[in-house]
């Protein structure tokens, strides 16, 4: 094609053969993206609020009192597990192996739901204790927070279900494989939101 | 069993018979016109038999084009609901004086004026500016849809799901009485334990879905759909300020929503996000929709700003002066949006450090914005002007933002601020901005685009009415309440006892009177010119002499937008494509794909609002229901693969060779 040549008479003002919509991979990956990004800025919100309100304790428990670490690592254990058994899955899609991709989708989505497990085990301890959240402005941004990741994760592992229904059906089509690539952003994403819910949340809270 | 309050409630929640407002004469009034209104279209829908039309061809329709016609239909059908609201307080205001209460108690007068902040900026801008970019920016780009066809319908149920709460709630309950941002205590269920600010928090929220993802959809058509050749550099300025104000969407919008869903956990469950006890802080709330609330009104603002350009352009007939310029000042003033929030609330007290850095950054916008007039004026200046209805509100927009832009800077510094702020003053200067900046630009866009969405041209007679109208009512409407807010009237009130000041709010009532008579001429100009549409017909597609890709094809363009996808090579690329002898393609079409219709779109939106209006009343078992529906009807969805078909070259050629046709008799070929 003579884009970027000067003026001449034979200049080209259209493409006599074009893909017109059928391509829309790319573009889906982008949207993808830039609504992840989105949903980032929610978190990023979340986060700030629990910035202003995380030390308001109003005369009730503290992190201190509250967190239980060696729950939480292995709490976080398992989201890092699941990720790294997502990517596996992705690995196995790449090689068109459809049967381990479905088993490696089956390990994320075990690992992903002992995640949310052991969460509701923890917001149901807190809440036992009387740490509800509506104790206090620090218990309200740190059920938003927390929950707010666990209704994520809840979304995702509904999403992976109908995935694997999908695959098993369709095999692995391009649309399929499409929604695959983007589940994968975002359960990675939710690894990285989750990285920063430990590290600001539960390790500086008992430093707090 | 009807006694049993306990079943009731657990059926209807806090829904009775008391919720109606029979006992406001004026809402039943309302209600009855409206009511007749609506039995009116609905019988003479079903006369016509154009029920099935509708569905098929707009409802479910994928095309960007008439989903970007039904956004327009809906802002202004919202721009009517909003202006009753507006003149009903200019008239409530013009009469409160020397010890009479008016006509307006204040319970209904605060859900008034909080209504029509909320449904203008909502439901009557945001509608327009959407519609605008999506019915442009594909064609300027040289696509053929956007890059997510069904998403953008949805988009468009989700918008109009959220005007039919706020409208449902004139009628059934109430609307929120805190003014249009609901600041906690006020919005809080201690202070306000009624419906009005579910109805408000449940609007937004429904329609803030479909606007966050019409923006994803509208930056990824942008950036991945251009035609060959069209570099950023060589994009139109409409869609250079289409992208940056999708961008704003895309990292605003999230802002709000997590703000009104801590608001609703506030009010549902109990927690202290913005309470003042228990470690709660309510100016959190206010910082937090501020930074969503300022990059809303450059959401606003660009695309107007992008309409001028366009119409600058073409009227003068020549290129747009200082394009690259104008670029960078779109973009700084995108970034600049997110750093100067804090000038609405320079009295909360945050200290003379903090206040002077917004007040300089506020300040610092206004060098963009003041380049950009300038690149508008050197425009014209030795340009073939035609004053053409675009070009007159062009100009009339230059007078008028100009003014709203120094009253601007001087809310921006903060000694000023703290006596003027929340003074009439205060609202002369956001609607000397939006009416004058928007609401103008809409205007301009509108008549300006309006022949390449329905192929004729609109009648000028009325459209100069409509704009005489507007901008001398738009005068004397606004600039007393500047002078009132100089006195020190303070926004919001509902009865004076001052007698000195009622001239000036009869002024300004007047002014109302004379913006009514502009919406009316505007209305009647649609309809004389759908009666005129054969002398006003334009078959060329290129009524204006335009400079963009848009009139390069047929109005109103086939489906497909473009036979084939153009290539460009300069910027302004249809008059580059003219000044080269383009000559059109006759022949050698292809089959065209293209995306297909589907009614998910209006059935998830439809959902999305039974779900709200069962959180609004409490009713447990339907918002239960309706959610159940809603997250399995859209997994069923995803199941249909089959969503895209081929347009054969038969029929493209048939629509091609008709074009041929018309233009031939015209006498142009090609």
């Amino acid at each position: 094609m003579a884009l970027a040549h000067d003026v001449s008479d034979d200049t080209i003002f259209h493409l006599e053969d074009d893909h017109g919509l059928a391509e829309g991979g790319s573009s889906t990956m982008l949207g993808f993206w830039i609504y992840l990004m989105s949903d980032c800025l929610i978190f990023a919100m979340l986060f700030a609020v629990y910035g202003v309100l995380g030390g308001n304790y109003a005369a009730g428990p503290a992190p201190k009192d509250l967190f239980d670490l060696p729950l939480v690592a292995l709490n976080t254990t398992m989201l890092l597990l699941s990720s790294i058994t997502y990517g596996f899955a992705m690995l196995e899609m790449a090689k068109g192996r459809v049967g381990s991709m479905q088993a490696w989708l089956v390990v994320t989505g075990l690992f992903g739901l002992a995640f949310l497990g052991i969460e509701l085990y923890e917001f149901a301890h807190l809440i036992h204790e009387g740490a509800t959240p509506q104790r206090s402005g620090f218990l309200s941004s740190l059920f938003t927070l927390v929950g707010t990741h666990g209704l994520h994760v809840t979304f995702g592992l509904v999403w992976l279900v109908v995935l694997m229904v999908q695959v098993s059906r369709h095999g692995l089509i391009a649309a399929n494989q499409r929604r695959l690539m983007c589940l994968s952003m975002f359960w990675h994403f939710l690894d990285v939101i989750w990285i920063g819910v430990f590290t600001f949340v539960y390790l500086m809270g008992m430093l707090r | 069993m009807f006694d049993n309050p306990t079943l009731l409630k657990a059926i209807f929640g806090r829904l009775t018979l008391e919720s109606l407002p029979l006992h406001e004469p004026i809402v039943v009034a309302t209600f009855v016109v409206v009511a007749l209104g609506g039995i009116t279209l609905v019988g003479a829908l079903s006369y016509f038999r154009l029920w099935s039309y509708l569905w098929r061809e707009w409802f479910t329709s994928v095309d960007h084009k008439r989903i970007g016609v039904m956004y327009m239909v809906l802002g202004i059908v919202m721009l009517l609901r909003g202006f009753s609201d507006a003149i009903m307080m200019r008239l409530q205001q013009a009469m409160a004086f020397g010890g009479s209460e008016g006509y307006l108690n204040s319970h209904h007068y605060d859900q008034i004026f909080t209504a029509h902040g909320v449904i203008m900026i909502f439901f009557v801008a945001m509608p327009l500016v959407t519609g605008l970019m999506n019915f442009v920016v594909p064609l300027q780009i040289g696509a053929r849809d956007v890059s997510f066809p069904f998403l953008n319908n949805f988009s468009f149920w989700m918008t109009a799901g959220g005007a039919v709460i706020v409208m449902m709630s004139l009628f059934v309950g109430e609307f929120a009485r805190t003014g249009w941002l609901a600041y906690p205590p006020l919005s809080s269920i201690g202070y306000s334990p009624d419906v009005g600010v579910d109805y408000y928090i449940w609007a937004l929220q429904v329609a803030g879905v479909g606007t966050l993802l019409s923006g994803v959809n509208l930056v990824c058509t942008i950036v991945k759909m251009r035609a060959p050749g069209m570099t950023m550099m060589r994009m139109p300025i409409f869609t250079w300020t289409a992208l940056c104000t999708n961008v704003l969407i895309v990292a605003a919008f999230p802002v709000l929503t997590a703000v009104l869903a801590l608001l609703s956990l506030d009010r549902y469950v109990g927690t202290n996000f913005f309470t003042n006890d228990f470690g709660g802080n309510p100016m959190m709330y206010v910082n937090l929709i501020w930074i969503w609330g300022h990059p809303e009104v450059y959401i606003l603002i660009l695309p107007a700003f992008g309409i001028f350009s366009e119409v600058t352009s073409t009227f003068c007939g020549k290129r747009l002066f200082g394009y690259t310029s104008m670029v960078y000042a779109t973009i700084v003033i995108t970034i600049l949006s997110y750093l100067v929030w804090l000038h609405h609330f320079f009295t909360m007290g945050s200290g003379a450090s903090v206040n002077s850095f917004f007040g300089i950054t506020t300040m610092i916008i206004s060098i963009p914005t003041g380049a950009k007039i300038f690149n508008w004026l050197f425009t014209m200046y030795r340009g073939r002007i035609r004053f053409e209805l675009p070009m007159m509100w062009t100009v009339a927009f230059m007078l008028t933002f100009v003014v709203g832009g120094m009253t601007g800077v001087l809310l921006a510094v903060p000694p000023a601020d703290f006596v003027l702020h929340n003074s009439l003053f205060l609202v002369a200067h956001f609607h000397n901005v939006i009416i004058g900046g928007v609401l103008f630009g809409l205007f301009a866009g509108i008549s300006y685009w309006f022949p390449k969405a329905f192929g004729f041209r609109l009648d000028p007679f009325w459209g100069k009415m409509s704009f005489w109208f507007w901008i001398v009512g738009f005068w004397f409407a606004f600039m007393p309440l500047y002078i009132l807010g100089l006195m020190g009237v303070t926004r919001r009130l509902r009865v004076f006892d001052d007698p000195s000041l009622q001239i000036w709010f009869i002024i300004a009532a007047f002014g109302a009177f004379l913006i009514l008579l502009g919406i009316l001429s505007f209305l009647i100009q649609i309809f004389v010119s759908v009666r005129r549409r054969e002398d006003l017909r334009d078959d060329t597609g290129d009524p204006w002499d335009g400079r963009t890709l848009e009139w390069a094809t047929a109005s109103p363009p086939p489906a497909y937008n473009f036979a084939f996808t153009p290539v460009i090579h300069d910027g302004d690329a249809w008059a580059d494509m003219k000044k080269r002898g383009y000559q059109r393609p006759l022949t050698g079409f292809r089959d065209i794909h293209m995306p297909r219709n589907t009614g998910a779109g209006v059935i998830l939106a439809g959902l999305s609002v039974v779900l709200a209006v069962a959180l609004i009343w409490y009713i447990w078992w339907l918002a239960i229901v309706s959610f159940v529906a809603l997250i399995g009807y859209a997994i069923a969805h995803t199941f249909n693969y089959d969503r895209d078909f081929h347009i054969a070259s038969s029929d493209v050629t048939r629509v091609e060779d008709e074009r041929t046709r018309l233009l031939t008799a015209n006498g142009q070929v090609g």
